[in-house]
Order: C-alpha cells, then structure tokens, then sequence
C-alpha cells in the first residue's frame, strides 16, 4: 500500500503541473483514481495492475488539462502552482515586442517633428494621437495570435476608417468636437486592438472577459513604466544639469517615444507575466471596494441630506462620470477575478452598497442636468457627458439588479459576467458614435 | 449528466459509473473528461458544489443539481422528445424506438 501512495502521489504532481488545474481539481482527480483502484483491487488485480488501468482510464492529461484551460481560461491568469513550478518561465518574444515599440517611438517622433510640438500645439497632432501608437499594439496582437490576412483586414479597416474620418471633419478653430474626438477616439481603438487580442472573433464571452482582464493588467504596467520613466528622467536632470547639458532638450525626444514605446512593452509584460504573479488589478479592486463603498454611502447621506441635488453645473457631471468609471472598473475587475462556482459573499455585499450609492448620486446629478438642459439646450461636452452617464447607468443599473438577484440566491454568476460581456460592444458604440456623428451634428463647432 | 444529479446529490466517481451502466458500457468516454464537463455545469449555474467528509474518509466533492439545473434538463428532455418523434416519423419500421424511450 506504501508503494501504492508514492506511485499516486508521483502521477499526482504529474497532473498538478497542468496551469488550468489547481488544487481542489487534482484532489477530487485524486479521489475518482483511488476510487476505481479500490474497485478493480476487489476485483482481483494487483495493486500495480489496478494503478496502471486506474491512470489508463482516466485517460491523456494532456487532453483533459486542455478542456480544464478551455473551462477556466481565468485560471490560466494566475500562478496556481505549486512549489514544483518554481522557476519562471523565460520571457519569450521581448525582441518583436521591441521591435514594434521603436516602430511606435519612430513614428511619434516624426509627427512630433512635422508639427514643431512642443514648440506649437496644432490640433491635428493631439486629435491624431492615439493612431499613431495603437496600430503597432493591434499588429502586435495580430502577429502574435498568427491571424489570417482576412482578419489583419479586418483589424487595419477600423484604423484606416478613423484615420480618414478624423481628418476630412473641417473642424472650427477652438473646436469642442475636436477636442471630444480627441478624447473618445484612443477608446474607440483601444476597443479595436480587442479584435487581433481576442485572436480574430469577438464571439466568445469568455475571451471578452480576458480582454477586460488583459486592459486593467495593463493599465497597471503602463502606470509603474511612467512612474519608472519618471524617476529616471528626474535623476537625469539632476546629474547632467550641472554639467551642462541642456535636459529639456532630451525630454523632448525621450518622452514621446517613451510614452508610445511604453504602451506596447506594457502589453508585452502582462502578455509574458500573466502565468508568473497574481494579477494586480483584482487585488486593487478588493483594496479599495470598501473604501469607495464606505466614501459613496456617506456621499449619497450628505447629497440627500443637504439637497446639493439642485445645484449641479456640467463639471460636476464630469465628476461624476469618471466616479461611475471608477464603479465600473471595480465591479470588472473584482468580477474577472472570481472563482465561478463560488458562492456570494460579504464582498458581493459591500460591492453592491458601493454600486447602490454610485447610482443613487448619479440619478441625482442626472436630475438635473436634465433640467439644466431644458433650459440651456445641449452643446457637444454636454451631449457627450450626458451620453457617457446615460451609458454608464444602464450598465450598473444591470449590474445592480442582477447582482441583487444573484446575492439572494435566484441567478448565478453566470448572468452577470454575460450582462458585462454582452454590454462590453455598447462602451465601443457610444465612443464611436462621439468620434463620427457628433461632430457633423453640431456643425463642427 | 443532469438526469444522473436529478435522482440525488452525487460525486464524481459515482456519476461516471453511473453513466457507464445505463448507457451499458457503449458511452464511455476518458474518465478525465468528466470533470470539465462538470465544472461547466456548475459555472452555467445548473449544480452547485460543495466539499464534504464522509465519516470513514477522504473528503470529496459533491454535485447538488440546482433549479435552473432542473430547468436545463426538462428543456434538453423535451427537444429530445421532438427529434425522436420526428425520427420516428420518418424512419418507417422503426416504431420501438419510442417505445424503447418509454415517451419520456
């Protein structure tokens, strides 16, 4: 029998090394094996034999371990292993990640030459942006998903599209649109750099909730590179300076290219670490849930209380739009990080006081903003502002209500994982529909 | 799989012999293969799970079938129902095999 556990516990470790599969899985893997040893051991067979028909059974694991990755694409997101795996697996594939952050670099610093910045700000070089950076991440992306030439296509049409759009527009001088396009459009691309990510189909819900993961993960690394960044251009200031050397100068070239640059090696790095740490971004979300839960709740008690309700001008719904953000991106990530199966807990609850009170505020401000309307009319920030509230409420609204039925047990988790996915195409739409029709709406101004 | 949980909370194990004598050895698939099969089903929400120790032994995961899970299954029953009537239908001189299927 001695024998018999050295040989479980050795084709034990052997299933563990599989990533989708953590601990509980091979427990119970475990169980059903000594299960049928058991069996075919009071059927006659020696303990050897039993072992050896008792594994054959259980069939290829590497078979297996793939329908376990395709069930838990999550798991795959976090170090689960034991400490069998220590060693890290070599990050592979920097030199092509390189290659198309210099690609990035070279062409922000050319458009940066032609349009003298920062000498002079010209419009077209701030609207323009975000094209000249995000076409490498999406090729990036479609080389390393080995994409067939119909879906670069696809991949490079909504670049191309939004490049000629953005540039016929004869926006006025001090244009609101302008600068709404600006803002909107590196969040319509970044929704386009999903396609190539998701490997050339937006079918699968599962792959969107990855792309959710993939963008909060790399929000993080592009936060700490700038930090990074930061600190080096300070020290370099502060040791050439006395020698001379004019460090403005060098700013000017370092940090466009680093900012482009940094945008690709950020994806790169949650691309290759995405096996080695636990994510970041969910262990932030359950950090500040019950902050932002606690400092909402008080928010909506004094809103109500004081009746600043009436008095709200457009920045203030500005505010609240990036509060709701802020909201959303909580529920995201603390969502994308759940174990499926996993029944509701306190953090479910808090998560929900937190949303309540986000949605409470809000229905407020939109009050009357509304008002404000009838009164002023719309101009182009107040459409866009509105609209972004508009689409966020009906966002959290959802999640709300679903959340509500999932905490008091009548729908799963399953819901409202598909209510965010589903959703996720209407964030696209509406920055979208502020790049394209806004502007010929309000006549360019 | 459904059907099986329908009749009382299971594990792994078991339900897989299970499948092997209804089906009279004829459906059998790696014994590996269950377990994704029945994750699935607890993340679309049709069984919960819950870890328990049974007095003589190791501890074991059991499959609790849910009321959505009832819902599946009554649902893929009467698709069922359809296609073997149809098949029935169309296949002359085969009139057991709704009789073997007992009219669900």
């Amino acid at each position: 029998m001695e024998n018999m556990d050295s040989q479980i516990a050795e084709w034990r470790a052997y299933v563990a090394h599989a990533p989708a599969l953590n601990g509980h899985d091979v427990d119970e893997l475990e169980d059903h094996l000594r299960h049928q040893i058991a069996e075919l051991n009071a059927a006659g067979l020696t303990d050897d034999e039993a072992f050896l028909v008792a594994v054959k059974r259980m069939g290829d694991m590497d078979t297996v371990s793939r329908e376990f990755a395709r069930e838990h694409s999550d798991r795959l997101w976090k170090q689960l292993l034991g400490p069998a795996e220590e060693a890290l697996p070599v990050p592979s594939g920097w030199l092509e990640a390189l290659l198309f952050a210099a690609a990035a670099a070279v062409v922000i610093e050319l458009a940066r030459l032609i349009a003298g910045f920062p000498g002079e700000h010209p419009t077209w070089f701030t609207r323009n942006l975000s094209l000249f950076v995000l076409p490498f991440l999406a090729a990036y992306f479609a080389r390393k998903r080995q994409l067939e030439p119909r879906a670069w296509f696809v991949t490079a049409a909504p670049f191309v599209l939004a490049a000629v759009v953005i540039n016929v527009y004869p926006y006025d001088a001090d244009s609101d649109t302008e600068i709404l396009v600006a803002l909107h459009l590196p969040v319509v691309l970044g929704f386009v750099v999903a396609f190539p990510y998701m490997g050339g189909s937006l079918r699968s819900h599962q792959r969107r909730m990855d792309f959710v993961r993939f963008t909060g993960e790399w929000f993080i690394y592009y936060v700490l590179i700038a930090l990074g960044g930061g600190v080096l251009m300070a020290l370099t200031a502060g040791i050439f300076e006395p020698a001379g050397v004019d460090v403005d100068r060098v700013a000017q070239w370092v940090l466009p290219a680093g900012a482009a640059g940094g945008v690709i090696v950020a994806a790169w790095l949650v691309e290759s670490k995405q096996r080695v740490v636990e994510n970041m971004a969910p262990v932030l979300t359950m950090l500040f849930t019950p902050l932002f839960a606690f400092m909402l709740a008080c928010a909506a008690v004094v809103y109500a209380v004081t009746e600043l309700g009436g008095a709200f001008d457009r920045d203030l719904l500005s505010v609240f739009d990036a509060l709701l953000v802020v909201v959303l991106a909580l529920v995201l990530y603390a969502m994308s990080a759940r174990e499926p199966t996993t029944a509701a807990n306190w953090m479910d609850w808090i998560q929900l006081i937190a949303v309540a009170s986000a949605l409470l505020l809000d229905a407020m401000v939109l009050g009357s903003m509304i008002a404000r309307i009838g009164d002023l009319g719309f101009t182009p920030n107040r459409t866009a502002a509105l609209g972004l509230n508009l689409v966020l409420l009906v966002n959290l609204a959802g999640a709300a209500f679903l959340s509500v039925r999932f905490l008091t047990g009548r729908s799963t988790l399953h819901r409202l994982e598909r209510w965010q996915t589903t959703y996720l195409p209407v964030f696209a739409l509406w920055a979208a529909a502020v790049v394209v029709v806004l502007p010929p709406l309000f006549g360019f101004s | 799989m459904l059907a099986i949980l329908s009749d009382g909370e299971s594990y792994g194990y078991a339900i897989l012999k299970r499948v092997r004598a209804l089906s009279a050895g004829e459906l059998e698939w790696s014994d590996g293969m269950l377990y994704p099969l029945l994750h699935r089903l607890g993340r679309l929400g049709y069984v919960t799970t819950e870890w328990r120790t049974p007095p003589e032994g190791r501890r074991r995961k059991y499959y609790v079938i849910t009321d959505a899970g009832r819902a599946a299954l009554a649902e893929h029953q009467r698709q069922w129902v359809a296609v073997t009537r149809a098949l029935n239908d169309a296949w002359p001189g085969s009139g057991a095999l709704l009789t073997a299927l007992g009219e669900a």
